[in-house]
């Protein structure tokens, strides 16, 4: 079996602070971290591995700098990681990011084989779009599993797959084929302490790197000047305001109050 | 056949064991370095003046590719009392030209580029693993145990330098617990500041010249200890360490002595404006000579703080650190030629330590602890003595300056005694010169 | 890029989600949001279903003031499934070439957009809280927050079409204005061997299985809430606000909820109407989760806790003695309002 993950490098979002006399981002000093729900597809994917035997390969999409995720995430089990790296990339919405990563899959599947299972996380943190995913499965045209939360049946021979994923109102088990594409939520699992010997085999491995010369990728269709959605302005939200302290004397007093001040907004979501 | 996973397996990635790992991998030897923190460095998150040579030998002109902040160019030695200074400075031209006497350097940078270069070589680096114990069988170390799952690793030699608490050391009986009489604690802040200030108040003509101050004297109330202060890039570094067991004594807090130092009048000023980028706490041994444990055993050598390899007296650690990492690696070498790894074999290894320069130098200063200990007002009354008598001797008071050292060689009799001074020339002369 | 000719599109489109021939009220606020857009435009707001029956959606969204419903009714469309829905989506937008298409942010809205954005090779916003026209160039101004709301951006798709975004529900308010609408019945030759998912169980919401972005008032506890047993209060006073229960990390791992309900960084991103946070402290990887909420509630002992730095109304004191204090009194007014 051979599973593909995409992984992607991001910010920590929680130790982002915004300049708000700039309006910007202050993001020195903020060490950049496989973003959290990718790991749990990494986790994922060497768990299925172990259980069924098989390949697992990563790609991520970004800079030079990236590569130490995907030695990160060789070092959680992964076999195989290719970065997908070019200048040309800079700048590319979710479009021209799917259409890379998808060229890029094709190449790693030309040398490593038929993908039985794609993953990635379900969003994003500093993005926050959840449509990589979904766009590159829609390329392959093969069956997308949003929001899974467990894996709980593959048969091999049948090369079926069954998924729970969370819906609006509550949880749905799918059953689907392979190849099938599954984004991933943090319950799906436990990220484990992997083994040394993951370990030391990571600090081996070399990262392949992919990019326009050796894929058949496009760069007609990638890049800032090839994404069809553009950035206008960014600008930080208002900060937002330490509110009131309620303190009315008696618990009970303070509670009323309380009350007064939020019974329009209960009477507008029709809640009285 | 017996279980063998690498030539040699060395515990931390300071700078002592990347210095051995970058030998043994230039050789060709089959290395693994296990570091516990997130990358080399990440534990010591901040730098210190770093002595040149020790590195330019292993990596010649590493500075030009490294990330160094400033070459220092002036070094300063303060007594403070409370309110005043009396300053040696020395400065020098000298200092300006390559290899460079020393520079300053934060540890999580420099730490993480040596650590490239000895990947580089060939030796594998696997962080976020912790050793938990040496595997000793049949009395030989041949391996060592880690926290992670399948995480035991066996080899010919296993090498500590797991920094000033080896607990390796301490598991294979080479060394006691530490004493808090030996070990200071130090306490330490980064605080961040234009480059062009810093240029301009410690009088340097670009932002690659440094200075660096060492402070010490009565402020510290008869505690042992040092303070210092040195310029990075675009801060400054300040910190202070005193020996634990008069910490405990005057049941003082570091926090609130590097805090006074902060607030000193001759210190202030250097600082003011700047915001407080890093904190750190973190133990130096400070046992100097007589520290050193046990070097070896079979299977098994140590480097490093965890030798408590560290000249306090002119703040040097990561260069010894790093000489003696490189030693380690050779008597490894040399003990491969004919395969024997066993205690005799080893025990080249203290050879060529005694034989080193930093030896040489912890060997002079090796009394220094005792006589401190003994007499503690080498640096409270003395000091405060000086500071006195300069303070009285620039002030035009309409006393004249017969008068005053008079009245000075009177007090100084009265207060110390010429027969009492005499002897502790001589105790300094005999301990340290000697 | 290849450029389309942008001219030929025309009208903006709203999907209509529904949940058993229900619709979702973001559908409405949509509607509502477009008729607004299409002013200044000059252009009308068109509407579509998908779905086993949905034809009689068509009164609702005319109620909302659309101009227009398509839809496509089969059974292959009884149960929602991306691809179906996918491909059934983008033959009409392919077919009818509206210049702007908006979905509400919903999980099947997220699950959908992305697909029908890539078939039709356009661009698409997600999760916005903000649409505009761009007066000059009519262009739609689609705002939206990223770096967990650190940041705002404000994106425009200039040269393809249709502009595509995902809208947070909520953000809008539904508006009724009655319209004569016109209904235009669709269909769609699926090839059925293309779709290669069953749904085999579904489980009703429960408390491992709850998707926390579907309420307006979440009443979460953290450590705070001292043992599993008082989040009895936590879960009742969600209950009487009509809302649902969550909770901070330290909670999930003292065992007292589930993961599914931890809000934060690496739980839900939520942004309900009112978020009352009991005994948690506000740590920042809990506040990336839930700081864009409109009202934040605030209970905790320590007055120094950095909860209170976002809170909306703090009260300081114990979780033990306030929630059960506020059950009674949040009862006992509802109950007296209706
Ligand atoms: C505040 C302060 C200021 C200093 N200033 C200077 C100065 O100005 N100039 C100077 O030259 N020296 C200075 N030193 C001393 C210098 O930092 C040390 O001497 C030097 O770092 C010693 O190197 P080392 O490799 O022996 O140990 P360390 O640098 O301590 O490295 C040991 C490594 O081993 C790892 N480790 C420990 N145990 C384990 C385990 N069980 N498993 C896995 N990994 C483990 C640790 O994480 C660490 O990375 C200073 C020290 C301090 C604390
Ligand atoms: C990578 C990473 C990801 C994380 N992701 C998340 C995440 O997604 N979500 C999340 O929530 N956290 C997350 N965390 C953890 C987060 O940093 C905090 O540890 C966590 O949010 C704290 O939970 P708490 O507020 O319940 O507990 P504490 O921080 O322990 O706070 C408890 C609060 O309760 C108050 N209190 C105690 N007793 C009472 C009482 N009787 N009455 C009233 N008040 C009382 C205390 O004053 C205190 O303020 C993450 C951390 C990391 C490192
Ligand atoms: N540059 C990238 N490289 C690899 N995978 C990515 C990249 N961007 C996004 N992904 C994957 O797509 C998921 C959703 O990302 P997003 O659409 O940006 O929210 C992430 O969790 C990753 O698994």
């Amino acid at each position: 079996m051979h599973l593909l993950v995409f992984i992607k490098q991001v910010p920590d979002a929680s130790q982002v602070r915004v300049n708000y006399n700039t309006g910007t981002l202050i993001r020195e000093g903020v060490p950049a971290i496989i973003n959290p729900f990718d790991k749990h597809a990494i986790e994922e994917a060497v768990r299925i591995k172990e259980k069924f035997s098989g390949t697992v390969s990563v790609i991520t999409m970004g800079p030079p700098m990236a590569e130490s995720s995907l030695k990160e995430a060789l070092s959680m089990g992964v076999d195989n990681a290719y970065l997908l790296s070019d200048r040309v990339f800079a700048g590319s919405d979710t479009l021209a990011t799917s259409y890379a990563l998808w060229a890029g899959a094709k190449k790693i599947i030309e040398e490593k084989g038929d993908v039985d299972i794609f993953l990635s996380g379900k969003q994003a943190i500093d993005g926050d779009t959840a449509q990589t995913g979904p766009g590159i499965a829609t390329r392959f045209d093969i069956p997308l599993v949003t929001y899974a939360i467990a894996i709980k049946d593959i048969d091999l021979k049948k090369r079926t797959i069954e998924i729970v994923r969370l819906i609006e109102s509550g949880a749905e088990t799918i059953e689907t084929t392979f190849p099938c594409f599954i984004t991933v939520e943090e319950e799906i699992n436990k990220i484990r302490y992997a083994p040394l010997p993951y370990l030391i085999r990571a600090a081996r491995a070399t990262i392949k790197i992919l990019n326009t010369k050796n894929t058949k990728i496009d760069s007609s269709k990638c890049g800032l000047k090839n994404s069809p959605t553009k950035v206008k302005k960014a600008f930080t939200p208002q900060k937002r305001e330490r509110g009131e302290m309620i303190n009315k004397g008696s618990m009970q007093d303070t509670l009323n109050f309380l009350y007064e001040n939020i019974e329009s907004t209960l009477k507008d979501m029709g809640k009285i | 056949m017996k279980r063998k996973d690498f030539d040699v397996i060395i515990v931390g990635a300071g700078p002592s064991g990347l210095a051995a790992g970058f030998v043994l991998a230039k050789a060709g030897v089959n290395t693994i370095i296990i570091e516990r923190g997130k990358f080399p460095g990440s534990k010591n998150v901040m730098g210190g003046i770093f002595y040149t040579k020790a590195m330019d030998d292993l990596i010649p002109e590493f500075y030009k590719e490294a990330p160094v902040e400033r070459h220092i160019i002036e070094q300063n030695l303060w007594f403070m009392d409370d309110v005043s200074h009396l300053g040696v400075s020395f400065k020098s031209q000298k200092y300006n030209s390559e290899p460079f006497n020393s520079f300053s350097v934060f540890r999580a940078k420099f730490d993480r580029w040596f650590a490239k270069k000895v990947e580089q070589m060939g030796a594998l680096i696997i962080n976020e693993t912790v050793v938990t114990q040496p595997i000793v069988e049949g009395g030989k170390v041949v391996g060592v145990k880690t926290d992670r799952p399948d995480g035991d690793l066996y080899a010919d030699v296993v090498i500590g330098a797991d920094g000033v608490n080896s607990f390796l050391a301490k598991q294979l009986g080479l060394r006691n617990k530490i004493k808090p009489n030996i070990v200071a604690l130090a306490v330490k802040e980064v605080i961040g500041l234009d480059k062009e200030k810093i240029n301009d108040r410690f009088q340097l003509r670009s932002d690659k010249e440094g200075a660096a101050y060492e402070m010490t004297g009565p402020f510290l109330d008869g505690m042992e200890g040092m303070a210092w202060l040195y310029t990075n890039s675009s801060s400054i570094s300040i910190g202070v360490g005193v020996v634990i067991q008069d910490l405990i004594e005057h049941k003082t807090n570091p926090n609130d002595l590097l805090e006074k130092i902060k607030a000193h009048p001759s210190v202030a000023p250097l600082i003011e404006g700047g915001q407080t980028k890093e904190y750190l706490a973190h133990m130096i041994p400070e046992g100097g000579y007589y520290a050193t444990p046990k070097l070896f055993t079979d299977g098994f050598l140590t480097t490093g703080d965890a030798i408590m390899f560290v000249n306090n007296v002119n703040r040097e650690g990561s260069n010894l650190a790093i000489e003696s990492g490189k030693l380690a690696a050779k008597t490894y070498l040399e003990a491969k030629q004919t395969g024997d790894f066993s205690s005799k074999s080893l025990s080249r290894y203290q050879d060529k330590i005694r034989k080193s320069f930093a030896c040489k130098d912890l060997s002079m200063y090796k009394n220094m602890p005792k006589l401190l200990e003994e007499k503690r007002y080498f640096l409270t009354k003395y000091p405060q003595f000086f500071i006195d008598f300069v303070y009285d001797w620039f002030s035009v008071d309409g006393v004249s300056k017969p008068d005053k050292i008079k009245k000075a060689k009177k007090e100084f009799g009265d207060k110390f005694g010429y027969v009492n001074f005499a002897k502790d020339l001589y105790a300094i002369w005999r301990y340290m010169i000697r | 890029m290849i450029k389309q000719d942008i001219g030929e599109y025309k009208h903006i489109w709203i999907f209509v989600e529904h949940k058993d021939g229900k619709a979702k009220s973001v559908s409405f606020e949509l509607i509502s949001k477009a008729r607004e857009l299409a002013e200044v435009l000059g252009c009308e707001v068109h509407t579509f279903a998908l779905g086993k029956k949905v034809k009689h959606l068509a009164d609702e969204v005319f109620r909302y003031g659309a101009n227009k419903f398509y839809f496509i009714e089969d059974n292959l469309l009884s149960e929602y499934k991306t691809e179906p829905f996918r491909d059934a989506a983008s033959y009409l937008i392919d077919k009818y070439k509206p210049e702007i298409v908006l979905i509400g942010a919903t999980t099947l809205g997220r699950d959908l957009a992305g697909t029908i954005a890539t078939k039709l090779n356009t661009g698409l916003t997600a999760d916005t809280t903000g649409l505009d026209i761009d007066k000059k160039t009519n262009n739609l101004l689609m705002t939206r927050p990223t770096f967990g709301g650190n940041l705002m951006a404000t994106i425009f798709c200039p040269d393809n079409r249709p502009q595509m975004s995902t809208s947070r529900p909520g953000v809008y308010k539904a508006v009724e204005f009655s319209v004569e609408g016109e209904v235009v019945e669709e269909s769609f030759k699926f090839n059925k061997s293309n779709y290669l998912k069953t749904v085999i169980d579904k489980t009703l919401e429960s408390e491992e299985a709850v998707n926390l972005n579907f309420y307006d008032v979440i009443v979460a506890g953290g450590l705070g809430m001292e043992t599993k047993e008082n989040f009895k209060y936590v879960k009742e006073l969600s209950s009487i606000l009509g809302g649902t229960w969550a909770a901070s990390r330290k909670a999930v791992q003292m065992g007292w909820a589930p993961q599914t309900r931890q809000v934060g960084q690496t739980g839900q991103t939520v942004h309900p109407k009112i978020y009352i946070a009991c005994g948690i402290s506000g740590a920042i990887q809990h506040q990336v989760g839930m700081k864009s909420s409109e009202i934040i509630i605030a209970i905790n002992k320590d007055e120094e806790a950095p909860i209170f730095e976002i809170a909306t109304y703090g009260i300081v004191g114990e979780t033990g003695k306030i929630l059960p204090a506020m059950i009674d009194l949040f009862r006992e007014k509802i109950k007296k309002e209706r």
